[in-house]
C-alpha cells in the first residue's frame, strides 16, 4: 500500500501540451506513470506523447475512466482549472504551478466544501513538487530515481529538501512509501495533519517524517494531531531557523508574520507534542534510521 | 508589495473610507504649498516610508507655521529613517505627506488580514487604536475583535455593525463605520491586498470618524492583474540587490554573513542558511535560483553573489530535480572564468546529470572546493571561509 496514489492511479494532465506539462508528462510516462489522457481546452480530439487530448476534464473522465489529476496550467487560470477537476468527479489532484494569487485559493478552498465527504476531492499544493509512491506512480516533478520503495511516509512544504531526505534515506538503504509535497503557498489544499492521517492508516507506512519551513500554522496543527491521534512516530524538521521576521524566503507562504510561525517556536511545539525533532537537515537519513531502529 | 501611508489612504478613500485633507510634497516649498493649500491652522508633516514606527523614529512632525513646515521638511526629506522595522539600514525619506491635524476624541485599530488557520479574511479590531496590534496583543488582549469572512458571499453589513458595536462607537457613527469597514473589505477583496490596517481610525472631536493612518500590502502574485495598483511600486523603499535579483528571475533576500549562498528550491535555500550556521558560519544571503535555471541565470546569480562587498566564500549547493547539473556547471564556469576569484567556492551537485556536471567543473580547472553531501558543502564552506579570513 502507500498514500493517495498507486499502480491502480489513472492520470490525467491539465496543461498537457504546454512545454511543461510535455516535459514532465514524458518524465511520468517513462517512470511508469499510468497517464491515460490530458487537457487543454480547444485541442480536443487530438492526441499529444501518444495519449487523447479532451478539451474538459469532464470529458476526459468520462472516456478515460481517469481518478487522479496533474495540473501544469499557468498561474492566472490555475484556480480554474483546480474547481473544474474538483467538478469532474475525480478524487485527487496534484497542482504543481507556482504563483497562484492567494485570494483565488481562498476560492478554490470554499469551492471545494461543496461536495460531500465521499466525493470531497483533495488537493496537494499548489507551489509543490507532487507526490510519489516510489515504484508505483508518480504524479509530479521530481526525479523518480532519488526515491527507493520502502515504510517511510514524507510529507514536505519545501520540494527539493524532500529530495535531500529520501536521497539520505536512500544511502542508508531506507526506503519511501510515499512522499507527498504539500507546496509552499500560504494557502493550500491540504496539510501536514490531512496527509499524517493517512499515513497513520497506512499499513505499509511505519514512521512518517514532516519536513516544514517558517511560516504559517501547519506544523503546529500535526504536531498536535499526532500527539492525540498517532501511534506510529513522526520527525519533524524546519526550515528557516535563520529568516528572518517578516521576510519572504522564496515561497509565497514562508514569511513569519504571526506568533508561533518562526521555526524556533514550531520546533519548540514540536518536541512539546513529543515529535523527533530532527535537529539538522544533514540528519534526516540518520534520524530515520535511529527511529525505524527502535521499532 | 507594500505602497505608501498616501497612496493607501487614496486607494481606501475611493472605496468609501473618509481621510483628512492632505496632500504629496518632494521639496520644503512644496510643503509649504500644501499646507496653505489645504488652510486651517495646524498641519502634520508625515515622512513617507515603507514602515509603521515612523512617528517613534521622528518621522512625523505637527507644525503651526510655514517656517515649521519648512523646517521639518528640510530636515526628513533624504533623511535615513531607522524604525522597529526597517533594519539597521533604515529607509530614505523621499516623499512627504502634509495633512491637515486632526482633533481626536477617540482610537480605534482596525485591520484585514489573510487568515491562514481559516482560509478567510479576517478582521481584527480593537477599541485601543494608536498602538501596534503586537502591543495591543499583549496588553490588553481582551479588546480584540477577531471576525471571518465568508468567501461565497464576503463581508455582510450585520458584521460591520457587530464591530462597531463592540468597538463602542457612538451610534451617530454607526452609518459611517458600516461604510468604513465594507470599504475596507471591498477594497482588500477587489485588489488582492494581503492586508489593510487603518491605526488609528479616529473619531474627531468634531463627530468624524476618519483613517488617521493606512497601510496596505498587496499579493505579488495577483499584481499581473492589477495594474493600477503595480503602478505604485517605489523602487527606493525596497533592497536594490533584492531588486536587481527580482528582474533577473531570482529569489534573493540580503543578510548580514559573509557566505555566499546560490541554491536551488526555497526549502533547501533556508536549509542550507541553518545548516552554515550550525557550522559556525554566518549566510550573505538567501538565493533560490529557481527550476529550469538555464547556465546565463546561474552566471547571473553568480554575479549578484559576488556583488555583495561582505561575501567572503561562495558555497554552491544544487540538488537538481527539474534543474539540470551541467548546466548549473557551464554557468559557474561562465561566471568564474570571466573573473579573478580572490575568496574560496565550495560547490555541491547532486540529482539530474550530476557526472556530467562534476566533469564540467573538472574539465575547467577552475579552482574550487568539492562536497558530495549537504553537511560536507556546509563543513567545507566554514572551514575555506575561516581559512580565508585568517589569511588577511
Amino acid at each position: 500500500m502507500s498514500i493517495l496514489i498507486d499502480k491502480n492511479t489513472r492520470v490525467i494532465v491539465q496543461g498537457f501540451t504546454g512545454q511543461i506539462g510535455t516535459f514532465h508528462s514524458g518524465e511520468m510516462i517513462a517512470y511508469g506513470t499510468n497517464i491515460v489522457g490530458g487537457v487543454t481546452p480547444g485541442k480536443g480530439g487530438t492526441r499529444h506523447l501518444n495519449k487523447p487530448v479532451f478539451d474538459t476534464v469532464k470529458d476526459a473522465v468520462e472516456q478515460t475512466g481517469a481518478n487522479a489529476s496533474i495540473i501544469f496550467v499557468p498561474p492566472p487560470f490555475a484556480a480554474d482549472s483546480i474547481m473544474e477537476t474538483a467538478d469532474a468527479g475525480l478524487r485527487y489532484c496534484v497542482c504543481i504551478t507556482d504563483g497562484i494569487p492567494a485570494h483565488d485559493m481562498i476560492r478554490v478552498k470554499r469551492y471545494m466544501r461543496r461536495y460531500r465527504a465521499e466525493q470531497k476531492m483533495i488537493l496537494t499544493g499548489p507551489n509543490c513538487a507532487g507526490t510519489i509512491s516510489p515504484g508505483k506512480c508518480m504524479m509530479g516533478i521530481m526525479n523518480g530515481h532519488i526515491y527507493m520503495p520502502g515504510n517511510v511516509g514524507v510529507i514536505g512544504r519545501s520540494g527539493t529538501l524532500g529530495y535531500e531526505a529520501a536521497s539520505q534515506m536512500k544511502a542508508l538503504g531506507i526506503g519511501v512509501s510515499t512522499s507527498v509535497g504539500i507546496g509552499g503557498d500560504p494557502i493550500n489544499g491540504s496539510s501536514f495533519m490531512d496527509h499524517l492521517a493517512s499515513f497513520e492508516a497506512d499499513p505499509e507506512t511505519k514512521a512518517v517524517i514532516m519536513i516544514g519551513e517558517i511560516g504559517g500554522p501547519q506544523e503546529a496543527e500535526g504536531a498536535r494531531f499526532f500527539k492525540e491521534h498517532m501511534k506510529k512516530p513522526v520527525l519533524g524538521y524546519i526550515a528557516g531557523l535563520t529568516a528572518p521576521k517578516g521576510r519572504r524566503m522564496g515561497h509565497a507562504g514562508a514569511i513569519i508574520s504571526a506568533f508561533g510561525e518562526s521555526a524556533a517556536e514550531k520546533v519548540e511545539i514540536l518536541q512539546e507534542c513529543g515529535v523527533t525533532v530532527v535537529p539538522s537537515p544533514a540528519e534526516f537519513g540518520e534520524a530515520v534510521k535511529m527511529v525505524l531502529a527502535k521499532l | 508589495m507594500d505602497i505608501h501611508e498616501y497612496q493607501a489612504k487614496e486607494v481606501l478613500s475611493d472605496f468609501g473610507v473618509e481621510i483628512p485633507r492632505g496632500g504629496l510634497a518632494y521639496s520644503p516649498e512644496q510643503a509649504v504649498y500644501r499646507a496653505n493649500e489645504i488652510g486651517g491652522e495646524k498641519w502634520v508633516v508625515k515622512a513617507q516610508i515603507h514602515s509603521g514606527g515612523r512617528g517613534k523614529a521622528g518621522g512625523i512632525k505637527v507644525c503651526a507655521t510655514d517656517d515649521e513646515i519648512w523646517n521639518a521638511a528640510d530636515e526628513l526629506l533624504g533623511r535615513r529613517l531607522i524604525t522597529h522595522q526597517t533594519g539597521s539600514r533604515g529607509r530614505v525619506v523621499h516623499r512627504l505627506y502634509v495633512e491637515e491635524a486632526t482633533e481626536i476624541a477617540k482610537e480605534y485599530y482596525i485591520g484585514f488580514v489573510l487568515d491562514r488557520q481559516m482560509e478567510r479574511v479576517a478582521i481584527v479590531a480593537s477599541s485601543e487604536g494608536g498602538v501596534e496590534i503586537e502591543d495591543i496583543a499583549v496588553q490588553k488582549p481582551e479588546t480584540i475583535i477577531r471576525m471571518a469572512v465568508e468567501p461565497a458571499v464576503g463581508m455582510q453589513p450585520f458584521q460591520a455593525r457587530e464591530i462597531a458595536f463592540k468597538l463602542g462607537i457612538d451610534k451617530s457613527l454607526l452609518s459611517q463605520s458600516v461604510t468604513t469597514l465594507l470599504g475596507c473589505y471591498r477594497a482588500f477583496r477587489d485588489l488582492d491586498a494581503t492586508m489593510v490596517e487603518i491605526n488609528p481610525l479616529v473619531v474627531t472631536v468634531n463627530g468624524h470618524l476618519i483613517a488617521l493612518d493606512a497601510k496596505m500590502s498587496f499579493d505579488d502574485n495577483a499584481l499581473f492583474r492589477r495594474g493600477n495598483i503595480a503602478e505604485l511600486r517605489d523602487k527606493s523603499q525596497e533592497d536594490s540587490r533584492e531588486m536587481k535579483a527580482a528582474d533577473r528571475g531570482l529569489n534573493y533576500v540580503g543578510l548580514d554573513g559573509n557566505i555566499g549562498c546560490i541554491i536551488n528550491g526555497a526549502g533547501l535555500a533556508m536549509a542550507t542558511m541553518d545548516i552554515i550556521k550550525l557550522h559556525g558560519g554566518e549566510p550573505a544571503n538567501f538565493l533560490d535560483i529557481g527550476g529550469g535555471a538555464s547556465p546565463d541565470r546561474v552566471a547571473k546569480a553568480f554575479n549578484l553573489v559576488l556583488s555583495d562587498e561582505r561575501v567572503q566564500t561562495v558555497l554552491v549547493n544544487i540538488f537538481a530535480g527539474i534543474n539540470r547539473c551541467d548546466w548549473v556547471a557551464e554557468g559557474i564556469v561562465q561566471a568564474v572564468s570571466k573573473i579573478d576569484m580572490k575568496i574560496p567556492l565550495v560547490v555541491r551537485l547532486a540529482g539530474t546529470n550530476v557526472e556530467e556536471g562534476r566533469r564540467i567543473l573538472k574539465e575547467s580547472g577552475l579552482p574550487m572546493i568539492m562536497a558530495d553531501t549537504l553537511k560536507e558543502v556546509a563543513q567545507r564552506a566554514v572551514e575555506a571561509w575561516k581559512k580565508h579570513i585568517g589569511k588577511r
